[in-house]
C-alpha cells in the first residue's frame, strides 16, 4: 500500500487548510472587526439616564425667577394596553375622548413595545386625581420628572423657556448626548446657557439578558456617575425695574433696553408685547405656543435682539463723534440749516455749535457734518471720493457694534446693517453714486439698520465717553462671574475729549429751553439726563418714535434706550416713558406729579400722534 | 493476562490520553462558564441538594465525565480484538435499534432520535458512528483493497449509507451528515479521488448556484470550457467527448442544485443555508443563532472577556450554548488566542491520530483511525464553522466540549478504542 502512503499528507492538507481558514476568519471578526464588540454591548448593556436637576435663575437682587417643580408624564405602551374602555379613560383623564384616540395612535406609531407619553406636564394634583384608577388600566404608567416653574410674569423673552428635543436638533452633534423627549432650554437664556444649566448627567449602566430583565450592574457600577446639578445662574435683570417697564409698554409694540453702562449689564430688557412665561410650561403649552405663534401681534418676536430698524436722529451723535474723530470738524464749527438741503424738523435758532444742533435736531447741520466726513478730496473723481469716504466712515461707525453681531448671550441676535460703499455699487452701480445719494444716514434714515439692543450699547459707549462692555443678561454663574467674554473692554476709537464735547448737548435735549427731549427731564429730582430723541420715518404708516439717554450724566449708572413702533415724535412718549425707567432705577420711587405719566403711558402707541389737520 | 494498569502503562498513547483529558477539562470550564449564574452560591457543592445541583449542565457533566472514564476502562478492558470480531455483530445490533427508536422514543425538540433510560438520556445515532466505523474498518480489511471490485464497493457504501438514512427518518439530519466524513478514511484507504473532487465541485456548485443566477452560471462555464480547448486545441481536441459530457454534468449539476435546494430540502434547512449566503437576512428570525453567535465570539477581542466574565452567553442571547454553541463562550470569554489555543488542541489531537493511525499494521486498525479523525475532523469543522458563519448551522456537537453525555461518551468510545487497539498493536510485539 506504499502508493497511497502519500495521500496521508493531503488529508493533513485538509486539516491544516480548515484550521487556517478558521483562525484567520476568528482574527477578522474578533481582532480586526470591532463593530460585534459594539453590538454586544448594544445587547446587554442598558443605560439609565439620571437627569440633572437644571440650574436655578435669579434677577438682580436675588430673587428667584425660574425653579423647577415635580410633574408626572402619563406614558403608554401601547402592546401591553389591554380592552382599553376609552370612554371611561378619556373621562378620567378629562381629556375629550378624540384626543385621547389620537395620543394612542401616536404613541403606536412611534413604538407598540416602548413607553411614549400619552399626556404630559401633568401637577400633582391632576396626578392624584388618577392616579388610583390607572390600575384598571394596564399599559398606562406615569413618569416623574423635573419641569420649570415661574416666579415673576415678566422677562419671558430674557428667559427664554424650555422644551422636549426636537428631532432636528438630535441629529446636531452637539446634541449628541440628548435622548429623544428630553427637555432643554428652546430660547433665551434657557438655550444659550443651556450646557451651564443642564448640569451632568448620571448614568448607570445595567446588564440585561435576551429577555431585558436587569442582571445587575455593569462591572459593579465602576462605570456608573451620579448626576451633577446644573449651575444656578444670577441675571443682570431686576424684575422690578423690568415690570415697571413692562407695564409702561403694555399695549404698543417696541422695546426698552436699560443697561448698567460701567458693567454692560442689562437691567431691563422688555420685548412688546410681552407675555406671561409660564405660558410655555406645564400641561397645554403647546396649544399656548400655537396661540402666541399665530398671534399677529408676534409677542415670540423678541424685538430688542431682532428688530432693526434706522436709528432716527439718536445716530446723529454718531456721525458727530466720527466726524469730531476725523477732526473735519469742531464742536464750535456752525452750519446753516439750510433747507435746500434736506428739511428740517422745525424752524430754530441758527445752529452756531454743536451743542445747539443736538438741542434741536438740526437735520441740515448734521447732513453738512457727515458730508465733511466723506467729501474729503481723496481722488478728484467725485464718485470715488464718496466711495472712500463712505468706506472709512463706515469702519468707525462699526467700531460702536453696528452693523455686527454685539455678542449678547442670547441666541437670534440681528447683526443690522451699516451700508458699505459695495453696498450702493450693487443697488446703484459702480461709480453712480455720490453722497447726495447715501446722506439719509446722515439723520439716522434710509439704509440703515440697528437694534434696540446696539442702540442701547451706543448709549452706554457715550455714558463712558468711549468705551463699552459686551451687553450680556448673567453677571454670574455658579458661585463664579459672568463668562470671559462679558470681562473685556472695547474701545470704539474715539477720544473721550470728543463725547465731553457732545454730552452738554445731549443735555441741553433733555434740561435745555425748547429742547426736543423735555418731557424726560428729571431735573425736579436732581438727576440730569443727557438723550436724544428720535422720530424714525416709516414707510408702512405711523413714524417710530425713539428715545436714548443715559443718566445721571456726570456720573453714568443707566443707559437706556426706548423705541415704540408707530408713536410719532420720539419726544412725546418715548422720552417721557425713558425718564419713568431711570428715575425707577436711581432713586427707586417716581416723584408723585410723575404719577400722571404713569397712568398716561400704557395703552396703545396710535394716542401720542397729534394728527395734523390738513 | 496482565492486569490493566500494567498491560497499557507503557503501551497506551499517552499523549493521546494528555490530549483527551485536556480537552474534557478545558470543554467542562467552559460548560461551568456558559451554565454559570450569578445566582449560584459561592460554594455550591456544599450548600445545594442533589436535585438542585442537578439543573445545573456544569454538575451533569462532572457525572457525564465521571462516566465517561469509566467508559475508557471498559474500553480498555475488553480484549481489542473482541472490536475486530464483533463489529458486524454491534453493527446489526445498532440497525435494529436505530429502526425501533423512532417507534419507542418519544418527540425532543421535533426529532424521535432519544432513547430514555431514567434519568438519562441516549440518542443512538451518536454510538452509530463508532460502530459503523469499526464496521467499515472490518469490511475494508477483508477486502483485497487493490482488486476492489464494484460489489465491494457498492457494500461498503451501504454499509456506510444505511445508519444515516436511518438517522435522518428519525429527523435527525445533523447526525446523519456526519457520515460524510467516511469518504476521508476511505479517500486514505484507496478510494478514487475523482469522488471526493466531484462532491467538493457539487459544494462549489451548490454554493455558486445559489449565489450567482443559474444562466449566467452555466454560460461562464461553458465560456471557460471553449477557452481552455480553443487555447490548447492540439492537445485537447481529442477529449471533445469528455468535455461535452462534463459539461453536460455540470448543467444537469446546476438545475439538479436548484432542484434538490427547492424541492428536496426542508423549510429550516434551506433557510439555514440561505442564512449561511446572506447573514443579515431576518436577525431576529432564523439568523438570530449565527448573528448572535458571530456577536459573542466577535466581543470577545484579542484575548477575550476572561473566565465567567463573557455577556452574551451567560444572558441566553445564545442559544444552545452549553451544547452546540460552546465554542461562542470559548470565543468570548478567551478571545482569539483562546480559540487558537481550541483550535490547536484539535490540530494536535487529529494530527496525533493520523500519526497513531499510520503506525498500525492491520488494514483494520488504519482505517478505523482514519475513521476516528475524519469524524472528530467533521463535527469540528461543521460546529466551529457555524458559530463563526462558514457553514450552515447543523445541530452537531463540538467533540469533548459540548455538554452532553451521549456526545461525551460516543466520542470517548471512539478514541479508546483506537488507543486500545493501538496498545495491542505494541503488546503484540513485546510478546513475539
Amino acid at each position: 500500500m506504499q502508493y497511497l502512503e502519500g495521500r496521508k499528507y493531503v488529508v493533513q492538507a485538509i486539516f491544516l487548510a480548515v484550521a487556517l481558514v478558521f483562525a484567520t476568519r476568528l482574527f477578522y471578526i474578533q481582532v480586526l472587526d470591532s463593530s460585534y464588540k459594539l453590538a454586544a454591548d448594544r445587547n446587554t448593556l442598558q443605560r439609565i439616564v439620571q437627569p440633572p436637576y437644571r440650574g436655578l435663575i435669579y434677577d438682580r437682587k436675588g430673587q428667584i425667577l425660574v425653579q423647577n417643580t415635580p410633574v408626572y408624564d402619563l406614558m403608554v405602551v401601547p402592546r401591553e394596553v389591554k380592552q382599553l374602555d376609552t370612554l371611561r379613560f378619556s373621562q378620567l383623564l378629562q381629556l375629550p375622548l378624540e384626543e385621547v384616540r389620537e395620543g394612542l395612535q401616536q404613541a403606536r406609531k412611534f413604538s407598540r413595545v416602548k413607553a411614549s407619553p400619552l399626556v404630559q406636564n401633568l401637577n400633582t394634583q391632576e396626578l392624584a386625581a388618577i392616579q388610583d384608577n390607572l390600575i384598571d388600566f394596564p399599559g398606562f404608567s406615569v413618569k416623574a420628572r423635573m419641569a420649570r416653574s415661574y416666579n415673576t410674569h415678566t422677562m419671558a423673552h430674557a428667559l427664554g423657556y424650555v422644551g422636549s428635543i426636537t428631532p432636528k436638533l438630535l441629529e446636531r452633534p452637539q446634541y449628541a448626548k440628548y435622548q429623544p423627549g428630553e427637555f432643554l432650554g428652546i430660547t433665551g437664556l434657557e438655550s444659550f446657557y443651556e450646557k451651564q444649566l443642564m448640569g451632568r448627567r448620571g448614568v448607570q449602566y445595567r446588564m440585561v439578558n435576551v429577555r431585558g430583565i436587569e442582571k445587575g450592574a455593569f462591572r459593579g457600577g465602576e462605570y456608573d456617575t451620579l448626576s451633577v446639578a446644573g449651575q444656578d445662574l444670577h441675571l443682570s435683570l431686576d424684575s422690578e425695574l423690568q415690570g415697571y417697564a413692562e407695564k409702561l409698554m403694555a399695549g404698543k409694540r417696541g422695546s426698552v433696553v436699560a443697561l448698567d453702562p460701567k458693567t454692560g449689564e442689562i437691567l431691563a430688557f422688555v420685548s412688546a408685547p410681552m407675555f406671561d412665561p409660564e405660558m410655555l410650561s406645564g400641561k397645554g403649552m403647546g396649544n399656548r405656543y400655537m396661540e402666541l405663534l399665530n398671534n399677529p401681534e408676534q409677542p415670540l418676536f423678541n424685538r430688542p435682539l431682532m428688530a432693526t430698524y434706522p436709528p432716527g436722529s439718536t445716530f446723529k451723535l454718531v456721525n458727530e463723534l466720527v466726524a469730531l474723530q476725523a477732526g473735519v470738524v469742531t464742536p464750535n464749527t456752525p452750519f446753516a440749516c439750510n433747507f435746500k438741503l434736506v428739511r428740517c424738523t422745525h424752524r430754530h435758532e441758527y445752529p452756531s455749535n454743536v451743542g445747539i444742533a443736538i438741542k434741536q435736531s438740526c437735520n441740515p447741520y448734521f447732513y453738512q457734518v457727515m458730508r465733511a466726513t466723506v467729501l474729503r478730496g481723496r481722488s478728484s473723481n467725485r464718485f470715488e471720493d464718496a466711495r472712500l469716504g463712505l468706506g472709512e466712515w463706515r469702519r468707525q461707525v462699526m467700531k460702536f457694534g453696528l452693523g455686527e453681531k454685539l455678542g449678547v448671550d442670547m441666541g437670534n441676535e440681528k447683526r443690522g446693517l451699516v451700508p458699505s460703499p459695495e453696498f450702493y455699487d450693487k443697488r446703484n452701480g459702480y461709480h453712480r453714486w455720490t453722497y447726495r445719494t447715501v446722506y439719509s444716514l446722515s439723520i439716522g434714515q434710509g439704509e440703515i439698520g440697528i437694534t434696540g439692543l446696539q442702540m442701547a450699547n451706543v448709549m452706554a459707549t457715550i455714558a463712558n465717553r468711549g468705551w463699552y462692555y459686551t451687553p450680556h443678561f448673567v453677571r454670574g454663574i455658579g458661585s463664579g462671574g459672568p463668562l470671559p467674554e462679558y470681562q473685556v473692554k472695547h474701545t470704539v476709537g474715539v477720544d473721550a475729549q470728543h463725547f465731553e464735547a457732545i454730552v452738554p448737548g445731549m443735555m441741553s435735549v433733555v434740561d435745555g429751553n425748547g429742547g426736543t427731549g423735555n418731557n424726560a427731564s428729571l431735573a425736579d429730582v436732581g438727576i440730569s439726563v443727557a438723550g436724544k430723541t428720535g422720530t424714525v420715518q416709516n414707510p408702512h404708516g405711523d413714524d417710530h418714535a425713539t428715545f436714548a439717554a443715559f443718566a445721571p450724566a456726570q456720573d453714568p449708572q443707566i443707559a437706556i434706550v426706548v423705541f415704540i413702533e408707530n408713536a410719532g415724535f420720539g419726544g412725546s412718549s418715548a422720552a417721557p416713558l425713558a425718564a419713568l425707567v431711570i428715575e425707577k432705577h436711581l432713586r427707586g420711587k417716581i416723584a408723585p406729579w410723575r404719577h400722571r405719566w404713569e397712568e398716561w403711558l400704557p395703552g396703545p402707541a396710535d394716542r401720542f400722534i397729534k394728527r395734523r389737520k390738513y | 493476562m496482565n492486569s490493566l494498569p500494567a498491560r497499557y502503562n507503557r503501551s497506551i498513547d499517552w499523549v493521546t490520553v494528555l490530549l483527551y483529558l485536556l480537552m474534557v477539562g478545558v470543554g467542562w470550564l467552559n460548560v461551568y462558564a456558559a451554565s454559570y449564574s450569578p445566582d449560584t452560591p459561592a460554594n455550591p457543592l456544599s450548600s445545594l441538594s442533589f436535585g438542585q445541583l442537578m439543573s445545573y449542565d456544569w454538575f451533569k457533566q462532572i457525572i457525564w465525565i465521571g462516566t465517561a472514564l469509566l467508559l475508557v476502562v471498559m474500553v480498555l478492558v475488553v480484549d481489542p480484538k473482541a472490536y475486530d470480531t464483533l463489529a458486524y455483530g454491534l453493527y446489526g445490533l445498532m440497525i435494529v435499534l436505530l429502526i425501533i427508536t423512532p417507534f419507542i422514543a418519544r418527540p425532543i425538540a421535533g426529532s424521535r432520535s432519544w432513547l430514555e433510560l431514567g434519568p438519562v438520556r441516549l440518542q443512538p445515532a451518536e454510538f452509530a458512528k463508532f460502530i459503523t466505523a469499526l464496521a467499515a474498518s472490518r469490511y475494508l480489511a477483508s477486502i483485497n483493497l487493490r482488486q476492489q471490485s464494484f460489489r465491494d464497493q457498492l457494500v461498503l457504501a451501504g454499509l456506510t449509507l444505511l445508519p444515516p438514512v436511518l438517522i435522518i427518518a428519525a429527523n435527525e439530519t445533523g447526525q446523519a451528515l456526519v457520515f460524510a466524513a467516511f469518504l476521508l478514511a476511505y479517500f486514505r484507504e484507496g478510494m478514487s479521488p475523482i469522488i471526493l473532487l466531484i462532491l467538493a465541485a457539487g459544494a462549489v456548485i451548490l454554493i455558486l448556484a445559489l449565489l450567482v443566477p443559474k444562466l449566467w452560471l452555466l454560460a461562464g462555464f461553458t465560456v471557460l470550457l471553449v477557452i481552455a480547448l480553443a487555447a490548447n486545441w492540439r492537445t485537447l481536441r481529442h477529449y471533445i467527448p469528455l468535455s461535452l459530457g462534463v459539461w453536460a454534468v455540470v448543467v444537469g449539476m446546476v438545475f439538479g442544485v436548484d432542484f434538490f435546494f427547492n424541492n428536496v430540502l426542508q423549510d429550516h434547512q434551506r433557510k439555514r443555508i440561505e442564512i449561511l449566503i446572506n447573514p443579515s437576512a431576518d436577525p431576529l428570525g432564523v439568523g438570530w443563532n449565527v448573528t448572535q453567535s458571530k456577536i459573542a465570539i466577535g466581543s470577545g477581542g484579542l484575548a477575550g472577556k476572561g473566565f465567567l466574565q463573557g455577556t452574551q452567553t451567560k444572558f441566553d442571547f445564545v442559544p444552545a450554548q452549553s451544547t452546540d454553541f460552546i465554542f461562542c463562550t470559548v470565543g468570548e470569554e478567551w478571545g482569539w488566542l483562546g480559540s487558537i489555543v481550541t483550535i490547536g488542541l484539535f490540530m494536535g489531537l487529529l494530527g496525533r491520530i493520523g500519526y497513531v493511525a499510520e503506525r498500525q499494521k492491520s488494514v483494520f486498525g488504519r482505517t478505523y483511525g482514519y475513521c476516528v479523525a475524519s469524524i472528530i475532523f467533521f463535527h469540528f469543522c461543521i460546529n466551529i464553522g457555524m458559530t463563526i458563519g462558514l457553514a450552515p448551522v447543523v445541530g452537531i456537537p463540538l467533540p469533548f466540549f459540548s455538554y452532553g453525555g451521549s456526545s461525551l461518551w460516543s466520542f470517548t468510545t471512539l478514541l479508546f478504542i483506537l488507543l486500545a487497539i493501538d496498545a495491542a498493536r505494541k503488546q503484540d510485539l513485546e510478546r513475539y
